[in-house]
């Protein structure tokens, strides 16, 4: 199953639901301000790389090109996809969680 | 006390825009430079703060091509030339989020809670975006 995250994870609790209730196997990927989730160094980096053990994280390389994040201080692990790969996620997925 | 005076005889009061929201995601950010244009050309004592997820808007680098909206940041960087000079941002937002004043596109005032708090105080206008 396919998770999309599409708010700021300090704005909304968007991330934490998903991540409380994507099952082990799952592909999350964040887009929009979402993917402000996916930086090094910020205070959400430790929940997200913990959720990494047992998940695929993605983001969105337009969403973080549009917003000045360097594809080089993303998480290590975490995979930028352009929207073609977006569309590969959701093929390849049975069914999308849109996480609002 | 006797209140500063606009070229036309009006008051000049004390404005605060406090910037809370990232600038993609919705059209906070670019409605609230808008309206803060407006104000400067009233002749106003003009502040803006990035707090929380406003800090995002002054993060250097934006590239908008590939999402079709505009880049509008580059716009913080004219502020000056209308005489909006005074920009802060909260530390405790920039700290969680990782940035530091290098990540800026504008040369910020980085405030404390404390001074952030008394900053508010000061104001005779605060408009919340």
């Amino acid at each position: 199953m396919l998770h999309t995250v599409n708010k700021s994870p300090f704005e909304k609790n968007s991330l934490d639901s998903c991540l409380r209730l994507a099952k082990k196997g799952s592909s999350i990927l964040l887009i929009e301000d979402g993917v402000y989730a996916a930086m090094k160094g910020t205070a959400v980096m430790e929940k997200v790389s913990a959720a990494m053990q047992d998940k695929k994280v993605y983001a969105l390389g337009p969403d973080l090109k549009a917003r000045g994040l360097d594809e080089s201080q993303v998480i290590d692990g975490i995979g930028v996809v352009d929207y073609g790969g977006f569309v590969d996620l959701a093929a390849a997925s049975d069914k999308v969680q849109s996480w609002l | 006390m006797t209140d500063e005076m606009t070229e036309e005889g009006g008051t000049v009061k004390r404005f605060l825009y406090v910037n809370r929201r990232a600038p993609y995601g919705s059209i906070y950010a670019l409605e609230s430079l808008e309206v803060v244009l407006i104000g400067a050309a009233f002749e106003q004592d003009v502040s803006m703060v990035f707090i929380d997820d406003g800090v995002y808007e002054l993060k250097k680098g934006q590239d908008t091509k590939a999402i079709d909206m505009k880049n509008f940041s580059p716009t913080y960087r004219a502020l000056e030339m209308y005489d909006v000079e005074k920009l802060y941002a909260d530390k405790e937002s920039m700290d969680a989020r990782g940035l530091t004043e290098d990540d800026l596109v504008v040369p910020v005032e980085v405030l404390s809670t404390e001074e952030l708090a008394n900053l508010m105080e000061e104001q005779d206008v605060v408009l919340s975006f």
